[in-house]
Order: structure tokens, then C-alpha cells, then sequence
């Protein structure tokens, strides 16, 4: 024998995952989504997506060859799930320019500035987002109206979405009844028929990336299903309460890049808590803030901001909320 | 639905190569360097010396205290020296070196096939004689079986559990022993029900051995009180507290014996061994080993004489192949990386593994992604990136409240882990650095 | 205007309010502290290294002041200008003790030392150490994953890539023993530091049989004892197959250097032998030519030839 034997500590064989088939497993399951905002929005939507992916990559190359002097390692994946999750949270007629500004945010301040892949506190896409938001907010709210295939990229028809137009004829005093007729129906949201960001409107494409997720073990349900199950409920009984004040959960769960946030953006691994019970009391809260931003506060939608907020509490929820032990005493 | 264990599992690749391979003698070597420490306990103490004429199954190193090991010559012949070798421990230790002549057993010990039934040793006898055969769990933790059997005074044992599950990947050697050996296998868990005055046992069997399942259920209609439980197949099932959790549904307390839920758990090797030593006086000094590896041109399963190279049964199973990167003592999963093919096979030797380099050479460290998946899959409910990260910067007093003592290092989380962090090596260390401390606190 | 001025204003008033609270809420609550712990501090030389024994600094001087006698303490990074300093701001006399510094007591290099196995575990001598007895024959040596490295918060050790070795750099080696404790094989060993940093130590601690050891390592003690008997001041003892020196008995004669059979004594820092004993060259004019400060090739180019006439080139 001329190589020598290796020797290391148990166990001998590894399961063969690896950081790049998680990462590229999320993407695969964003492509329904992804694909279906190119058909939706056509020109634009691809320009936004190229412009995202590549200017992540090409920050996080920059930030970590020349600024941190670190290892490069924009091959593991997590720039390409950052650049298409920006992508997915703004209009698709949003410019060039800003899209790079938003990368940027996403990347350097959101990432790379608290060490890389693994010690971001906050889910660096929605950093940039909610960045942009608050920056550009004309660019940021005026949704380009789909002319399917052929829609051009900048000068485009633009209107509303569905939360705005509820929010802004609750405010002006129209009853949510009359309201209902200017927004699209059930089925239609659900398929992706309705003004929004490029990633939030398509209902279908992004559970068919959930399904898939789960199928690969690449996330658990916890997540999502907290998410999703505290928003319905609330909003439930909001809507019990007073129909004609409150849209009922179907409507919320649908609208507002909810299933955006519950399925793509909450399940970031590195900013969820650890365990199974962290995970569902992170994805409850993040329920519950949605619907107090959506109902009671000044934005029309809330999903980002819940997010960013739970964000904040995962490392005392990973530090509070143990696993449970085996052999533990039940009470 | 299947019975399992309670929280986390995994279940790699089975690779259970050498099923169909019957357990075949290993000649005997010329050689054999029997280390006097091949058990959990302090080690035996040497009661021969070099030039002493030694037979099969002669007592050659005393048990040196309760939790210890009597140690028997596996070859007749004469000591050749006594002297520090390396062994599968991986640090050199006293050995006994015997140079084989003839092969010529102690006469009291009976070499016969026949079956024997009737078990006639009273309970303390069974104890004594387990204690005198030097026998320990032959799963691969080798902790002396007569001190299992010696329940505390105040506690009470209600259950027997035979552990059958194997759920080690490539090993087969316990499987075989089922198929081969049902009926001794029966009337050693039946020898053990008496020692600990229970009536009841159980066998918990993986169902990736569909006829071992069938055949033991066939043979146990005979014997009373023994139940065959089928479980799924999930790792690490084998450990001695995911057992009891999957076929009696209780859990051990943190730091608590599995006698507390009243179970005993031994294993079937361990079992067959009893019926030897009870029924035909056999002391332990070979048992039965699967040499395995996917290069490996004989994946096979051997009972070998206690003592004998690792190069034998390599050489009996077709030779090292040209790829091999690591050989493991045991399974892939809890087994000991050996640095050397001289070093002898031991009583707790369940197998050999000859992994290829690339499927066992790791890979460079990533950051931890916070996947949570080490939480998810380990079976005792720890966090293990959190324990990594405190064994790392010697916060010892926050391992041991976050109960690393509870880990039983089956490596679910190094083997789950995307990132390829090395969790249980600094987990392992953490654990040694804790259990220091703590000694020293008593 | 007026809004800007009672911004001013305002502001102005809260500050002064919150001084005043500020000041009074100081008064009550002050803890007594020594002063003298303060000006300890200062003394000290701040690096928190730990290699006094204490947590920190600070700790360190609140156990100077409370002490009678600080003969017992030393602050291994100061040395004994600082002792002295801080014995004099606390009246105390304070002797000086012998400068120390961290010696790699292995010189089991890749040629000297060859591999068995390769280890593919975690990188860290702990882990290593407790897996098994290293990659090569040896299981008392270095296991080169640098955890002493790792440990030093100075800078001052290094691992060699060629030898796989650790090297002290001694001009910045303060002697705390962060490097000793991080050892899972005890291999680094504090020593005097002894005159024009001249010291002779034994670079092996394998504690196996002769033969074993040497078939291990070329450069292992084999614990033959010729070393203890050639040694004139019972500085050298055997025990358990390895030689030791007992740096308070040594007088640097390097008599023992010359009689290993295996070269595992090293001199550091000496001057270079000369053929001819009659140029015996005179400690107090001449300089060793180059302070060396990497132990491991000290040892190889030294002319067997020479002996006790070198026996007073030191300078006690």
C-alpha cells in the first residue's frame, strides 16, 4: 500500500449533503415562480432577475476578494438565492439602477457586514427589499400591469394591488363589500393574476416549490405551516368579527407575497431559529405581526417587516426554547 | 407503522454486502497478541508470563476488579512475550503474545454441535459463569456483561431486550448469528431472563432482516416468553436508550441506567456468547466478524480466535483492495479508525470495514449555515452546532447545562451536517473536558 | 427663530438636570477601591494574558495589593523591571526571578519522524490526542495541529511548514504558558531562559523503550543514560526512558550534547565549536553570531569531535 491510511475520529461516511444542493434545491424551487413572473411580465421580469443575480454575485465576489480578503466562495449558492429573492420583492419595471442599489444593501449590509454565509441576523434579500422600500417608494409601489409575453420593460401600464386597493378604499371609507368587486377573484390570485412584485403573485408556482422543498427534506414544514395557520386564523376571526371591516384569510394568505415570505424568505436557514418548537413559535410570530402591520398599521403589507422583526428574536428564541430532551421528565 | 425511537434518526445507505455470506472459521495465525484491556473497565491483570505453556479457552489475565474482564488464550501454544503493541484502542497497550502450537482445548469446555436445552445454573451460577467466561456486550461498547446482569439492590428488572437491530450500515455479523445460530441465541436469552428473574424478553429486529424476522419468530413459538419485535430500520436504533424507547416505549432519564424503566438490554452476540459459556463452558475467545467494503472482492462474515491481525481476516476476505482510505474498526457510523492492519481483533471486534478514500476522506469545513438539521436528527434532543461551538471555546459550564453528557456520539449530526462540521469530534472532546470536571467535583 | 432658541434652551436644561442626578446618584452609590489598584494596573503590562495565574490584569493587581508578600507573584510578560516597579509602588521588596521562556520539546520533523497514517479528523491536538496516538510512531511527540499556536496571544509561535513543527519566536515569547496548557502532550516546557538566552534542553519527551522510540523517531531519547553519566553537576535525570534537565543544576557545559547518540539534546544560541580547542573562544567578547531563535536545526551540524574544553564558555 503506498498512500497512507487515514484515520479520524466516527462517523466514517458522510450523507453527501452539501451547502450547494440545499442552496440549489431552493432555487429549483423558486424556477415555477420564477418562470411564471417571465411569463407574466415578460421583458421585465427577466431584466430585474439578471440584474439582481448578477449584481450579487459580483458584490459578494468584490466585498470578499478585495474588501474582507477572505476565501471567495460565491459558488456555494446563497448569492444566487439572494439575488432571485430580490428579484421576487420588487416590480418588475423597477430600473437597473436601483435594483443594484438594492443588491448592494442586500449583500454588503445585509451579509457581508455581519461575517458571510451563516452569521447574518437578517434574511439579506429582505434587507435590501425593505431598503428600497423605504428609499424608492414610488418605484417600489407602482406595479406594472400584465401584458403577458410582449409587456415591455419600463414604460408600462401600472396599477395596484390587491392589499393597496383594500387598504386604500378602507381608508377612504368604501365598505370592504364594494371593494371586493375591484379586486381580482380567489382563483385568480391564486394562479397569479394580480398586480404585485415579480415573485408574490403567482400562489401555485411558489406551493409547488413548498412541495418540492419538503419532498427534498431541503426545509420542514414548521415554517410555513405556522406562518400560513396563524395568519388564516387571525385573520379569521377578525373577519368574523367584522366582515365588513376585515377581509377574510383566504384573501391575506393570497395577497401580499405572504406565501413569498411563509415559504422562501422565513425558511432562510441561517435566519430561523434551530429547533422544531423555535421554528413554530418564530412562524407565529411572524403570522401575527403580518396581520397587526396589514390591519392596524400604515403599510399595506407587512410580510417583510414581520419577517425582519422575527429575524431579530431568532438568536433569543434558539437561546430560550430548547429541543426536546430525550428522556426529559414530562410535566 | 413500524415501532422506532422517539426524536431525531437517520438512516444511511444500508450496504449490508455480506447478508448471504455464511460465518466461516478464520484459520488459525501463528501469532495472536491478546490485549489485556479489551473492555470498558479497568484493565485485566496478566497471570501468565513469557515461556508458559497456554491451551484454548486458559485463563491468562484476571478480571482486576467489578467492572472488568476475565481474558482467556483463543490458541494453544506458549507465551512468547508480554508486551505494549499498538491495538485497536489507536495508543499501545499490554499485550499478551502467544506463539500458537496445535490447537488444543481445555478439555471441560464441550466442542459438541448438539443443542442443549436445559438450563440447569442456578441464577447466581449463570451470573458467575458470564462473569468467569470474560464475556462482554459484543456490540462494540464491551462493557462487562455480568455487571448488566447484577441489578442494583432496590431496583427491579422487568424486561429483557435483545438488541438485534444492527443498525450499524455493512455489518452483518449479528444477523448471521440470527440465521445461523437461532435456537442458541433462544436458550441464551432464555439463560439471561433467569439471571435477571424476568419473564419476559424482547428481540427488536430491523426489517431490513425480513428472515432473520421470520426465522427467529418461527423458533421463539418454543420457548416461552420471548417476543420477536420487528422495528424500522433507523439509525442510531442500536443505542441502548433508542431500544428501550422503540420496543417498550419508555424513555431513560438523563444520566440514568436503563434498569430505572426496569429493561435490561443486551446484545444477540452477546446472547449466543451466554449459551456458550452456561450450556457448554466455553470462555469468550472468538466470536464472529463481518470484513466488508465496497472494493472489497469477499464481503464475508468470519468467527475468528480472539487475538488474531486484522491482516488475516483482510487476507481471508480477498486482501486489501487498491482504493482503500480508511479501515474501520466496527461500522461506518460509531466505529474506530485503525492506523495499522497489525494491530489483533478484540472481543469487541464486530466488524471491518475497508471504506474506499473517497467516500471516506472528508471534506473542507463550511461555515455553519444554522440548518438546524444536526437538532432534527439527533436522537437525544441536544443541539449539537451549540455544543461544537462551547466544547470549541471551553465554555465547559454551558455544555454540561446543555447536557452534553447525554450524547451518545453516533455521529447522526457530523453525518447529517451540509456544512461537513466536524460536530461530534469537538462534541467528544467536550464531553471528555465535562466528564473531567465533574469527576473532579465528586 | 424663537423655536430654535427654545430647542437650544431646553436641551441645555435637561443636561444640566441630568448632570446634577448624575452627580449625586455617583455620590451615593461610590464603591471604595484600593487606589493602589488603579496604579498597579497601570504598572502592569496590560497584555491579560493570564499567565499569572489571575483573570486579567486587573485581577492580578487586586491580588498584588491584598497580598503581604508578592515574592510568589510574577508577571511573566514584564518580567522583573515590572515586578520591581510595581513592589515599589506597593513597599515591597521584590527578587527577581530568572526570565523563562517556551521550549518545543520535539524535534520529530517529517525526515526525523516518518508517517504511518494520515490523520482526517478535526484540526486540533486535543482531538487528535484523544483519538490515538498520533501519525506517527510516536505517541508522546508533537501531533503538529498547532493548538499551542492557536493558543498564543503574542505572535510568538509559528508552525513550520517543512518540519510540521511549532517554532517559539523567542524575542516575543513572554513566557505566560498559554502554549504549555494547550499541549495535550505536555511537549512545550517553560525554562530559564539562562545567560545571553543560552540554554540546553532535552528535545524529546518519548517515554517508549529505547528501541521502540527510535524506531519511531531518529532523533527520540532512547533513555540510554550516557547523557546522566557524563553530566558533572547531577543536572541530567533518567526516568521512564527519557532523559530530563534540571535547568537550576545546569551549568551549560554541552558535555551531554555531545555524547546523544540520537542529537535529541540541543544547545540554543551558542557559538559556533571550533575545531581546535586551543581557540577557545572567550564568552564575555564574543557574541554568538547569530542570535538563533528555531530550535530544531540546532542540533545537526555540531562537530562531535569537540568537548569539555567548551566547559567554561559560558558566563558564570
Amino acid at each position: 500500500m503506498n498512500t497512507k491510511v487515514l484515520v479520524a475520529p466516527s462517523p466514517h461516511v458522510h450523507s453527501g449533503d452539501s451547502i450547494q444542493k440545499n442552496m440549489y434545491g431552493v432555487v429549483f424551487a423558486m424556477l415555477p415562480a420564477l418562470l411564471f413572473s417571465f411569463f407574466y411580465f415578460g421583458l421585465g421580469a427577466l431584466v430585474v432577475t439578471l440584474t439582481a443575480v448578477a449584481s450579487c454575485y459580483l458584490f459578494e465576489f468584490l466585498i470578499q476578494k478585495y474588501i474582507l480578503k477572505t476565501e471567495v466562495t460565491i459558488n456555494d449558492g446563497s448569492a444566487l438565492i439572494t439575488g432571485i429573492l430580490l428579484a421576487f420583492n420588487v416590480p418588475s419595471n423597477l430600473p437597473i439602477w436601483i435594483i443594484m442599489i438594492g443588491a448592494l444593501v442586500a449583500i454588503g449590509i445585509g451579509k457581508m457586514t455581519f461575517g458571510g454565509l451563516g452569521n447574518n441576523v437578517f434574511n439579506p434579500a429582505l434587507v435590501g427589499r425593505v431598503f428600497l422600500l423605504i428609499s424608492f417608494p414610488v418605484q417600489m409601489t407602482s406595479w406594472p400591469v400584465s401584458k403577458g409575453l410582449t409587456s415591455g420593460y419600463i414604460d408600462v401600464e401600472t396599477g395596484a394591488t390587491p392589499l393597496a386597493i383594500i387598504k386604500e378604499g378602507l381608508k377612504s371609507g368604501q365598505s370592504l363589500s364594494s371593494l371586493m368587486d375591484k379586486i381580482p377573484s380567489n382563483m385568480d390570485m391564486f394562479l397569479g393574476n394580480m398586480g404585485g412584485s415579480m415573485g408574490e403573485i403567482a400562489g401555485a408556482a411558489l406551493v409547488l416549490g413548498l412541495i418540492y422543498m419538503l419532498i427534498r427534506k431541503i426545509i420542514t414544514w414548521h415554517i410555513p405551516v405556522a406562518v400560513i395557520g396563524s395568519v388564516a386564523i387571525l385573520t379569521g376571526i377578525l373577519h368574523m368579527a367584522d366582515p365588513e371591516a376585515y377581509a377574510g384569510p383566504v384573501f391575506h394568505i393570497l395577497t401580499g407575497g405572504l406565501l413569498l415570505g411563509a415559504i422562501f424568505m422565513a425558511t432562510d436557514y441561517v435566519t430561523s431559529p434551530m429547533s422544531n418548537k423555535g421554528m413554530i413559535i418564530y412562524g407565529v410570530g411572524i403570522g401575527v405581526l403580518t396581520v397587526v402591520i396589514r390591519v392596524f398599521g400604515a403599510y399595506p403589507e407587512g410580510v417583510s417587516f414581520a419577517i425582519l422583526i422575527m429575524n431579530a428574536f431568532v438568536p433569543l428564541i434558539n437561546v430560550y426554547v430548547k429541543p426536546k430532551r430525550f428522556g426529559e421528565k414530562r410535566k | 407503522m413500524l415501532k422506532t425511537f422517539s426524536i431525531g434518526g437517520i438512516h444511511p445507505a444500508e450496504n449490508k454486502l455480506s447478508a448471504e455470506s455464511a460465518i466461516q472459521a478464520l484459520p488459525i495465525p501463528q501469532m495472536v497478541s491478546i490485549p489485556i484491556s479489551q473492555h470498558i473497565g479497568a484493565p485485566a491483570t496478566a497471570i501468565v508470563k513469557k515461556g508458559d505453556e497456554v491451551k484454548v479457552g486458559q485463563l491468562i489475565a484476571k478480571s482486576s476488579g467489578f467492572v472488568s474482564a476475565n481474558i482467556h488464550s483463543s490458541v494453544s501454544g506458549a507465551v512468547f512475550k508480554l508486551d505494549d503493541i499498538m491495538d485497536a484502542s489507536g495508543f499501545r497497550r499490554t499485550s499478551i503474545i502467544i506463539k500458537v502450537d496445535g490447537d488444543e482445548w481445555l478439555e471441560h469446555i464441550d466442542r459438541s454441535e448438539e443443542l442443549v436445552k436445559d438450563i440447569k445454573a442456578s441464577k447466581e451460577e449463570i451470573i458467575k459463569q458470564v462473569g468467569d467466561a470474560g464475556i462482554v456486550g459484543l456490540g462494540g461498547a464491551t462493557f462487562p456483561a455480568h455487571v448488566k446482569l447484577s441489578v442494583p439492590p432496590g431496583k427491579t428488572a422487568e424486561v429483557l431486550i435483545i438488541n438485534a437491530v444492527e443498525c450499524e450500515p455493512y455489518l452483518t455479523s449479528d444477523h448471521r448469528i440470527m440465521l445461523e445460530k437461532g435456537d442458541e441465541v433462544l436458550v441464551g436469552t432464555q439463560i439471561l431472563m433467569k439471571a435477571l428473574e424476568v419473564n419476559k424478553a424482547i428481540i427488536g429486529i430491523e426489517n431490513n432482516k425480513p428472515d432473520a424476522i421470520a426465522h427467529l419468530t418461527k423458533l421463539a413459538a418454543n420457548y416461552n416468553g420471548i417476543e420477536i419485535c420487528p422495528l424500522k430500520t433507523q439509525y442510531p436504533q442500536g443505542g441502548e436508550k433508542q431500544l428501550i424507547s422503540a420496543t417498550i416505549k419508555r424513555e431513560v432519564p438523563s444520566g440514568a441506567l436503563p434498569i430505572e424503566v426496569g429493561a435490561v438490554v443486551q446484545n444477540v452476540g452477546t446472547a449466543y456468547a451466554v449459551y456458550e459459556a452456561v450450556q457448554k463452558n466455553k470462555p469468550l475467545f472468538e466470536r464472529v466478524a463481518t470484513v466488508t467494503g465496497k472494493s472489497l472482492k469477499n464481503p464475508s462474515n468470519w468467527m475468528f480466535r480472539i487475538g488474531t491481525p486484522v491482516k488475516d481476516i483482510i487476507e481471508a476476505a480477498g486482501g486489501m483492495p487498491e482504493d482503500t482510505g480508511k479501515i474501520v474498526g466496527g461500522g461506518p457510523m460509531m466505529g474506530k479508525a485503525l492506523s495499522s492492519i497489525d494491530v489483533p481483533l478484540t472481543k469487541g471486534s464486530s466488524g471491518l470495514l475497508l471504506l474506499p478514500k473517497e467516500e471516506t476522506a472528508r471534506k473542507a469545513t463550511k461555515a455553519c449555515i444554522r440548518c438546524g438539521k444536526c437538532v432534527s436528527v439527533c436522537p437525544m434532543g441536544l443541539e449539537p452546532y451549540l455544543l461544537m461551538v462551547c466544547a470549541d471555546k471551553k465554555d465547559y459550564e454551558r455544555l454540561e447545562k446543555d447536557a452534553v453528557m447525554d450524547c451518545i456520539e453516533c455521529g447522526s449530526c457530523s453525518f447529517t451536517c451540509p456544512a461537513h462540521r466536524p460536530l461530534l469530534d469537538y462534541i467528544r472532546l467536550g464531553k471528555g473536558k465535562v466528564a473531567q470536571i465533574m469527576r473532579a467535583r465528586k | 427663530m424663537s423655536i430654535i432658541a427654545i430647542t437650544i434652551l431646553a436641551l441645555c436644561a435637561i443636561g444640566v438636570t441630568a448632570a446634577i442626578i448624575l452627580y449625586f446618584v455617583a455620590q451615593k452609590f461610590k464603591v471604595y477601591e484600593d487606589p493602589r489598584i488603579d496604579e498597579v494596573e497601570e504598572a502592569l503590562p496590560a497584555a491579560n494574558c493570564g499567565g499569572c495565574g489571575y483573570p486579567g490584569c486587573r485581577g492580578f493587581a487586586e491580588a498584588l495589593v491584598k497580598a503581604d508578600d508578592i515574592s510568589n507573584f510574577n508577571c511573566p510578560v514584564g518580567g522583573a523591571a515590572v515586578m520591581s516597579h510595581v513592589g515599589a509602588l506597593l513597599g515591597h521588596e521584590v527578587k527577581a526571578a530568572d526570565p523563562t521562556v517556551a521550549v518545543v520539546r520535539c524535534n520529530g520533523t517529517c525526515e526525523n519522524r516518518p508517517k504511518t497514517n494520515q490523520y482526517d479528523g478535526a484540526a486540533s491536538c486535543s482531538i487528535a490526542a484523544s483519538l490515538y496516538s498520533g501519525e506517527t510512531g510516536c505517541q508522546h511527540g508533537c501531533l503538529g495541529l498547532g493548538e499551542c499556536v492557536e493558543a498564543c496571544n503574542f505572535d510568538a509561535m509559528y508552525m513550520d511548514e517543512e518540519t510540521g513543527l511549532p517554532v517559539i519566536i523567542e524575542d516575543k515569547c513572554v513566557s505566560c504558558g498559554a502554549c504549555v496548557k494547550a499541549c495535550p502532550n505536555n511537549i512545550i516546557e517553560l525554562r530559564k531562559k539562562g545567560p545571553k538566552s543560552r540554554r540546553i534542553f532535552v528535545s524529546c519527551v518519548n517515554k517508549d523503550k529505547g528501541a521502540v522510540a527510535k524506531k519511531a523517531c531518529n532523533v527520540a531519547c532512547i533513555g540510554c543514560r550516557k547523557c546522566e553519566k557524563e553530566c558533572p553537576f547531577d543536572a541530567i535525570t533518567v526516568e521512564n526512558n527519557l532523559a530530563y534537565i534540571d535547568y537550576n543544576k545546569c551549568k551549560l557545559c554541552r558535555k551531554c550534547v555531545v555524547v546523544c547518540p540520537t542529537n535529541a539534546i540541543h544547545e540554543l544560541n551558542f557559538p559556533p565549536r571550533k575545531e581546535k580547542p586551543a581557540a577557545k573562544p572567550d564568552a564575555k567578547t564574543v557574541k554568538p553570531a547569530t542570535a538563533k531563535t528555531e530550535v530544531k536545526d540546532a542540533p545537526k551540524a555540531e562537530p562531535k569531535a569537540n568537548d569539555s574544553k567548551e566547559e567554561t564558555s559560558d558566563n558564570k
